[in-house]
């Protein structure tokens, strides 16, 4: 049995900030990062293209780059890790088994947990779309590995559809790898990807995008031969008949969502809320198990990662402190979602806390020119009008800690 | 720490005793049987892999054998294949579980089908069957619809694994001496008067002996030899494969059979997931197994009668197989009364899987008829060894595992538990493709469908086989994955 006094699991950007963070903390204690890639940085290793850090670092960097940015505050920090070691269960008392070639099968005795495990990828299947099952349908974040880590072009002719992020950062990708990108289609009449990224992915790019518009077949045998696409009615997002139209092309990138990873969370008995498939947690990211703190896209997905650093420290630095004062007393308030508002993080405060309170939201529809308000009982401590709000981009709004006294609603209003 | 890379080979230049057309359940499980002899056999398939056919899309089931007509030789060999099962899946690694099944009505139109399969499973000597209540039922299958009237239980019913037996016969085979000679579709049979000569994508194997289980191409084999006494129908089935999540189910529940099959019925399978189906719609194209909105949509409205809480948000993927009917509406095994060299194991529809061993058996002895010697060697071997599974192992045996081969410490797939000493020793067993893997280890068919660990088993391949990415595919063919970058 090790022991350790915070254990992070994963070692991408929220990983590294949350392991960095609560070593600052408290330089005393031992921090483990444990990650089941060969190398650190998660996901940003394949994100080569750049646009990473604009808020954080107020610089704008590649994925490597940003990692990278943490990754040299490992040196010296005292902070170890474990690469290429997978975590196989985590228990409410903190005990993490783990498995690796170099390690064998550990267990370690953990202080603090901190969860950041990152996503995946909703898949075809997902979808149930009908039709074949030929080789040439990969989800956009795969297609991204291969290109960018493994040097290949998964196809010469491609049909994208969803406009998440991957997809549209992929969809410029293929085109500048010498693919041509015959369409992006998108269910919704709007992009759950950043709006950047519709203009430098794909307006850029005379890349083709068309909302309400799905992939209703799939053809061809052995290698995929074409997709038939089809309008669907806004109302219903079923296809509309005879809208079909049969797109020629070898390959189809998916970028349909994107689902936390928390099946060691769940296998711990941590409550997950249905809505960000993420942990239900309180300001300083710990879940409702005592010394497990959730961050990064492991606790909802985020759009940028720079908001994922920031959570991160939050957390990297709430994990030391429990390890050195215990758990947080005091009366809680419920932070509920009204009108017009998907879901909000954290789920809950600690009432009268200090210094700033920062609260992340998404909303459930395209918006024009309406006033997000924060109300406790019949005060209002935020109104503030914001001319678009769409579903892709997080919001993010700050208050007084010291105002929370209740539970509060966050709504949007006309206006 | 390397076993040797072992899969296809270069057939013989000699002459073969029997050459086995079709690397299905049924060719593999023949294989197997008479690989105890002293014969000399080619097991030969068109698709870069065994079990490419019906017998990777399929319901999975060890049916009880009340469902096939009195008298018939699907009858006969359903229910001794299921009584064969538990030694062939013992002997083989292969799991199987006698969950039973129960048969499901609703009125009294249901009742009395129930009552005539009852009659007809006594009849046909199916161990243990009772008609019990819709109580009763429910009792045994709590997720059941609570509208079920009567039931007929089955407790001999079970699930194993289909492609998982079919390698595992066609890798006994393999071990016994039998070459695997693949990526060979039979083009045409000379059939001279000292031996058969038979055209394969290349290949040309000479044989004294065919026997004939190429599924729903059967008939098409069968002309090449001059007998063109029946016909194959391809039949479509699809299903829906959902996660662990969906629901708990625990027995095979079918609705009343009706002419086209048994139903739709909804089961777990022997990984612990859940399916629903099959439909059952003929066509014309024996190789379209393509997923259609209306079955789809079809699946899901009878699933719901049988099981109603089902959740469909938990669908992992929908498939679908093509299942050989014959035109004679029974199993063909036999000696061709035309062309005496040649021994049908065709028409083999549901319940195919449930007959194997039962026909594998009936093989061996219409061959014992026809003179050839078919005694068993006293050095046969039987067992054949299941690739370790790392999820399965208690910490003990990790530990174990690591320390006698570090690649167990390596997960691959996450989503599934996948060790990289799974996956490299189903390479050295003959996976070809990222299917081929899939298939004999579960790598990809987790929550991410492959998502994470398609490009990490695609290098695995690559290095193993001393190849590069780009010569990777999905499962042979013309499915290849990743192109070089000009």
């Amino acid at each position: 049995m090790m022991k350790y006094d915070v254990v992070v699991i994963g070692g991408g950007p929220a990983g590294l900030a949350a392991a960095i963070e609560a070593k600052k903390g408290a330089p005393e204690q031992r921090v483990l990062i444990l990650e089941r890639d060969q190398a650190l940085g998660g996901i940003l290793q394949q994100c080569i293209h750049n646009g990473f850090g604009l808020h954080y670092f107020k610089e704008e960097l590649t994925g490597p780059e940003y990692a990278e940015r943490f990754i040299e505050q490992l040196d010296g920090s005292g902070i170890e890790v474990f690469t290429d070691t997978m975590v196989l269960e985590l228990s409410k008392d903190r005990r993490v088994l783990a498995v690796s070639r170099e390690h064998g099968l550990i267990e370690i005795e953990a202080g603090a947990v901190v969860l950041a495990m990152g996503c995946r990828e909703r898949t075809r299947g997902a979808l149930n779309i009908p039709g074949a099952r030929p080789a040439g349908v990969f989800t956009a974040g795969c297609a991204q590995r291969l290109v960018n880590m493994e040097g290949y072009l998964p196809g010469r002719r491609v049909v994208v559809l969803g406009s998440g992020d991957i997809g549209l950062i992929m969809a410029r990708r293929m085109t500048w790898s010498g693919a041509t990108v015959a369409l992006v289609a998108e269910l919704m009449p709007y992009s759950s990807g950043l709006n950047r990224n519709i203009v430098q992915c794909l307006t850029d790019n005379n890349i083709p995008l068309k909302f309400n518009h799905t992939v209703t077949q799939i053809h061809g045998r052995e290698r995929l031969s074409g997709v038939t696409v089809a309008e669907v009615d806004p109302m219903t997002r079923k296809p509309i008949p005879g809208s079909e139209q049969m797109i020629e092309c070898d390959t189809l990138l998916l970028s349909v969502g994107l689902i936390p990873e928390n099946e060691l969370t769940q296998g711990a008995g941590i409550s997950i809320s249905p809505i960000t498939s993420g942990a239900l947690v309180d300001e300083r990211r710990e879940t409702d198990i005592e010394g497990i703190f959730a961050c990064g896209n492991v606790l909802h997905v985020h759009d940028l990662v720079d908001n994922v650093s920031e959570e991160a420290t939050i957390a990297g630095r709430a994990a030391a402190d429990y390890v050195k004062q215990g758990a947080l007393s005091g009366p809680i308030a419920q932070v509920r979602t009204g009108r017009g508002v998907r879901y909000a993080v954290p789920q809950r405060v600690h009432a009268g806390g200090e210094g700033k309170l920062d609260l992340y939201f998404r909303v459930d529809n395209a918006y024009r020119g309406m006033r997000v308000q924060l109300r406790s009982g019949d005060q209002l401590l935020l109104d503030r009008k914001k001319q678009i709000m769409t579903p892709g981009e997080m919001e993010k709004i700050t208050i007084d800690a010291s105002k929370v006294t209740g539970d509060l609603e966050l709504m949007l209003a006309e206006g | 720490m390397h076993t040797p890379i072992a899969g296809e080979c270069a057939p013989n230049q000699g002459i073969y005793d029997i050459a086995i057309i079709g690397a299905g359940i049924t060719g593999a499980a023949i294989a197997r049987q008479l690989s105890h002899t002293r014969l000399k056999i080619a097991l030969i398939d068109a698709q870069e892999d065994v079990a490419m056919g019906a017998s990777r899309a399929n319901s999975a089931i060890v049916h009880a054998g009340y469902d096939c007509p009195n008298g018939s030789l699907e009858a006969e060999l359903n229910v001794r294949g299921n009584q064969m099962f538990t030694q062939w899946c013992d002997e083989l690694g292969v799991p199987l579980s006698r969950c039973g099944s129960l048969v499901i009505g609703f009125d009294e139109q249901d009742e009395q089908v129930l009552r005539d399969l009852f009659e007809r499973g006594q009849r046909n000597g199916v161990p243990d069957l009772a008609l019990i209540s819709g109580e009763q039922a429910r009792e045994i299958e709590p997720s059941l619809n609570l509208d079920v009237t009567l039931a007929l239980h089955a407790p001999t019913a079970g699930i194993t694994c289909p492609y998982q037996l079919t390698i595992a016969c066609a890798e006994n085979a393999r071990a016994n001496g039998v070459d695997w000679v693949l990526n060979a579709p039979v083009t045409g049979i000379d059939r001279r008067d000292d031996q058969l000569v038979i055209h394969a994508g290349g290949h040309t194997i000479n044989a004294r002996y065919v026997v004939n289980a190429a599924g729903v191409f059967a008939d098409e084999v069968s002309r090449m030899m001059g007998d063109d006494s029946f016909t194959i129908k391809p039949r479509k089935g699809e299903y829906m494969l959902m996660d662990r999540t969906a629901t708990d189910t625990w027995t095979v529940v079918f609705q009343t059979p009706s002419k086209l099959g048994k139903g739709i019925l909804v089961s777990p399978t022997v990984d612990g997931n859940l399916f629903v189906g099959p439909t059952a719609h003929d066509q014309m194209d024996k190789l379209d197994t393509e997923v259609t909105d209306e079955g789809i949509a079809e699946l899901t409205r009878m699933s719901v009668k049988s099981v109603p809480n089902l959740n469909f948000r938990a669908v992992i993927t929908s498939f679908a197989g093509v299942r050989a009917q014959p035109s004679t509406g029974d199993f063909i095994i036999c000696q061709s009364s035309i062309e005496p060299r040649l021994i049908q194991a065709a028409g083999i529809c549901s319940p195919g899987l449930t007959s194997a061993p039962a026909i594998a058996e009936l093989v061996q002895q219409i061959m014992q008829r026809m003179g050839i010697d078919v005694s068993e060697r006293q050095d046969a071997i039987k067992e054949r060894p299941a690739i370790r599974e790392f999820r399965h192992m208690n910490a003990s045996a990790r530990r174990a595992a690591i320390a006698e081969n570090p690649l167990y410490g390596r997960i691959i797939c996450r989503c599934e538990t996948i060790s990289e000493a799974e996956i490299v020793e189903a390479i050295h067993r003959g996976a070809r493709s990222l299917d081929g893997v899939k298939r004999r280890t579960r790598a990809g068919m987790g929550r991410c469908q492959g998502g994470f660990c398609g490009p990490r088993v695609m290098e695995i391949l690559a290095r193993e086989l001393d190849l590069t990415l780009p010569d990777i595919t999905k499962s042979g063919g013309d499915s290849w994955l990743v192109e070089e970058m000009q």
